[in-house]
């Protein structure tokens, strides 16, 4: 078994007190309890701080466009179903640039974890609006205040039906490390939005801002999809974690006939074993 | 000897219905044609029209002239009976409209009451099939076993539609039976009767493709229709993707993670996937994009044909990365040739490009079937000992190849590829020479991905005075050309690119500077062929013929140019 500092390599490029080491030690922590191989595992993601994860855990990367994270992780599973595909991007990169494949994979419902590191802000480009910046925040270019609501991303996924939806705080490492644990043992799309400060660019949503919101509710009915529903739109003085639905329904994969027996990627092919296709032009 | 025969009506209509019973059984029978479809961006009303023509040899493109005009409405008749020939003939509906008194070239058939007398007025366009398969002097019999094969497991429809053909039959036979000949039958057997779509579809899953993903275009869809279409009995799975950004970005994921994969679309979506092809550049990951032209710009004409994205295919995509670019010339050789584009991908470890474009993807002929065993398979994987652990994904070789293994495939073996500039490891890098090292490597492919191109197929008189160059789907209608140009005296061949990018050079530079005139033949406004030639050999092409109306080369037009040209 391999611990969890054995995922860790490369140097980080992050500022100091950044949410995404927390995300990191945690994954780390996560892989590590789950008894996953670093083969067996592939990490995509788009661009952004949070997006250069894949070279700081090891793991099969694919450090993808921006905002594409999710595409090229539908494809390997379709590829290589035996992988283990975590996909992890920042907010702007998931839900601006991406927001269509957020979408429609969420509808797909394939079998992947969705880490989303959520600052609430442009970190890569230094510190401009991102979809959950909240209202108001005034930035180099949103030189007013942000004029529109913030996205909610976790209320976006339940409407659209995902069977897995949650949200963590760097501040809690143990739970964020737990949740991760059971996103990836989630059959089918697992969203978990994960507040974390960036000391370098929001300096309204600061560790201390989320830390003194942040609580744990007690939730009866983790199918409850109403009161996840209710639960994913406070915001403001309080701010719930945990995981406020886990639900399964049938995964994309199980609806792709070609995926029944081994991984496509390992089958072996000979063109004449399909010669017989040109018959019905016959 | 040859029949000309145009189906034409409202979208939605059945022209194609018609097309593809004759055809089938036509071929079937062993006769040799060619069927082309003009057809309006709508799915009613508006006029669409279908040419076949039945040739001896092998048809390689539909003429203007008309020997059977079936008149599925009136305007069909007046915007056609011009190009009717004299001894032509309408097959109409008097049902429906009636032709003016003068006109003496009717053959009247109720097609609308006789298939609601067989039990639905849906078969009308097997009434059409009768009366055509009479006016032609044939039997019923392959059309019949044809239909029996479509509705075999519909019960009784085979039937109904056999009584609505042999109405068509009896209603046509009272006016003109046997009024045209056909030209003798091929001699080989078992000829396809086969689409262009159809002939990618299928080389892509025969070349072992495991992966398609697309947003539905014109004229791209058809590929995607068919791979479908077996994706419930062969392992090839084909997602639908919400835009063309997810399209390309997933296809790069499943060949990262192991299987061939492809993607195709048309001018406007393959703007937007210029992205992930630069992606699929940088992280040197084995892709196939078809690209169906059709006239641009912007939303263009969608159900026409254009030659107009050659320079764009070449350099779409920001940076600098080797890739190649094949097209489609006939359904003969882009079987093989989609395949070849595979091959390269895996090989190289490098985008490829397939230009097809509406002309070629529509159009149905009758080939020899294909022979599967000249389809390659060689994924060039590195096995146990061919790379060093750990592995490095972008390990600097003299040929720019790095050894490719996949995610997966060696325990405590991983694989990282980055969008940004990285190291042979795959991580990100910003130094200089890292930088250039890595451009260096991959640009190191070009040599050898150049040397794999085909020459231009050289076809008509081996010291010509007339050179014509084209490439991609005008193939069949220059060599038509070719060969009447010849016959008239002209000492005319053709030089014609299958493989474009990276340009091959060797025939164009021994053979331009021997001939009296070159000219080249492009379905678009700009001549985009001639100045790739002119930009990468220097060498100047004397004239150029351009059509971009939308609609494809007609023989006639080619050699009416030619011809001018010398003349001037």
């Amino acid at each position: 078994m391999l611990r969890a500092e054995d995922y860790l390599v490369g140097e980080t490029a992050w500022c100091p007190g950044c949410g995404n080491f927390s995300i990191r030690e945690s994954l780390s922590e996560a892989l590590s309890e789950l008894e996953l191989q670093p083969h067996n595992v592939l990490i995509c993601s788009g661009i952004g701080q949070a997006a250069k994860i894949p070279h700081y855990i090891r793991a099969n990367g694919f450090n993808g466009l921006h905002g594409r994270a999710l595409p090229p992780a539908l494809g390997a599973r379709m590829a290589n179903k035996d992988l283990k595909v975590i996909v992890e991007s920042g907010d702007g990169d998931s839900y601006g640039e991406g927001g269509n494949h957020l979408i429609h994979n969420i509808r797909r419902n394939p079998d992947l974890a969705h880490f989303v590191h959520d600052n609430q802000v442009y970190g890569l480009t230094k510190g401009q609006a991102s979809p959950t910046s909240d209202q108001g925040m005034i930035t180099g270019v949103q030189v007013s205040g942000v004029a529109v609501p913030a996205l909610n991303p976790l209320s976006l996924a339940l409407v659209l039906g995902a069977g897995f939806v949650a949200r963590c705080f760097t501040g809690e490492k143990e739970h964020l490390k737990e949740t991760m644990i059971a996103a990836m043992q989630f059959e089918g799309y697992a969203l978990v939005d994960i507040l974390q400060p960036c000391p370098s660019f929001n300096k309204v949503n600061t560790f201390g801002w989320y830390k003194k919101r942040v609580y744990f509710p007690e939730i009866e009915n983790v199918q409850d999809w109403s009161a996840a529903m209710e639960m994913s739109r406070q915001w403001g003085e309080k701010i719930p974690l945990g995981i406020f639905y886990k639900s399964s329904r049938p995964t994309f994969e199980s609806s792709v006939v070609a995926l029944e027996g081994e991984a496509l990627a390992w089958r072996s092919f000979d063109p004449l074993s399909v010669a017989h296709v040109q018959n019905e032009f016959l | 000897m040859e029949v000309n025969i145009l189906v034409g009506g409202a979208a939605g209509q059945g022209m194609e219905t018609v097309m593809n019973l004759l055809g089938k059984a036509l071929v079937r029978e062993g006769y040799g044609l060619v069927y082309t479809k003009d057809y309006m961006s709508r799915v009613r009303g508006g006029h669409n029209f279908s040419r076949l023509r039945i040739a001896g040899g092998k048809p390689w493109s539909t003429v203007e002239s008309i020997d059977v005009l079936v008149a599925l409405n009136e305007e069909t008749y007046n915007l056609h009976r011009e190009k009717l020939v004299p001894s032509g003939r309408i097959i109409f509906d008097p049902g429906h409209f009636t032709l003016p008194e003068y006109e003496d070239r009717g053959v009247p058939v109720e097609l609308q009451k006789l298939a609601e007398e067989a039990g639905g007025k849906v078969m009308a366009n097997t009434v059409a099939v009768g009366a055509l398969l009479v006016l032609i002097g044939q039997q019923g019999e392959t059309v019949e076993e044809l239909l029996k094969e479509t509705f075999a497991d519909k019960k009784g429809v085979a039937e109904k539609n056999i009584t609505a053909l042999n109405s068509g039959m009896d209603a046509a036979a009272r006016y003109c039976s046997a009024c045209f000949t056909l030209p003798p039958k091929n001699e080989s057997e078992g000829m396809l009767f086969i689409d262009g779509n159809q002939v990618l579809g299928m080389s892509a899953l025969a070349s072992g493709c495991r992966f398609l993903s697309a947003y539905p275009m014109t004229p791209s869809t058809g590929v995607m229709n068919y791979l479908a279409a077996k994706s419930r009995e062969l392992p090839v799975v084909v997602e639908q993707a919400e835009d063309e950004i997810a399209a390309i970005n997933m296809a790069i994921g499943a060949s990262y993670a192991g299987v061939r994969a492809m993607t195709c679309t048309s001018g406007g979506g393959f703007s937007l996937m210029t992205e992930g092809l630069s992606l699929a550049g940088m992280i040197e990951t084995p892709l196939v994009i078809i690209v169906a032209m059709r006239p641009g710009p912007a939303t263009g004409l969608p159900t026409r044909t254009e030659q107009g994205d050659l320079e764009y295919v070449i350099h779409g995509g920001h940076g600098e990365f080797p890739r190649a670019v094949l097209t489609a010339t006939s359904h003969e050789d882009a079987f093989y040739r989609l395949n070849k584009a595979f091959e390269l991908a895996d090989r190289y470890q490098i985008p490829v490009l397939f230009l097809s474009d509406q002309n070629f993807a529509d159009t149905h002929r009758s080939v020899e079937s294909f022979d599967f065993s000249r389809l390659n398979y060689n994924r060039y994987l590195a096995e146990e000992g061919q790379f060093e652990k750990p592995y490095q994904r972008y390990r600097l070789t003299e040929s720019g190849i790095s050894p490719r293994i996949l995610p997966g495939q060696f325990a405590d073996q991983v694989v990282l590829v980055d969008s940004d500039e990285h190291d042979e490891n795959g991580n990100i890098i910003e130094g200089a020479e890292p930088r250039q090292a890595m451009v260096d490597k991959r640009m190191r492919k070009m040599p050898a991905l150049a040397e794999e191109m085909d020459e231009p197929d050289l076809y008509g008189d081996p010291h010509p005075e007339t050179l014509l160059i084209g490439w991609g789907s005008t193939y069949g209608v220059m060599r038509e050309a070719v060969d009447a140009l010849s016959a008239s005296g002209v000492k005319t061949a053709m030089l014609h690119f299958s493989d474009i990018w990276p340009l091959p050079q060797k025939r164009l530079r021994s053979l331009l500077p021997a001939v009296k005139m070159s000219c080249c033949v492009e379905n678009n406004c700009t001549g985009q062929l001639a100045s790739i030639i002119r930009r990468e050999t220097g060498l100047l092409i004397d004239r150029s013929i351009l059509k971009y109306d939308g609609r494809p080369f007609l023989g006639h037009e080619i050699i009416a140019e030619v011809e001018k040209n010398a003349e001037s």
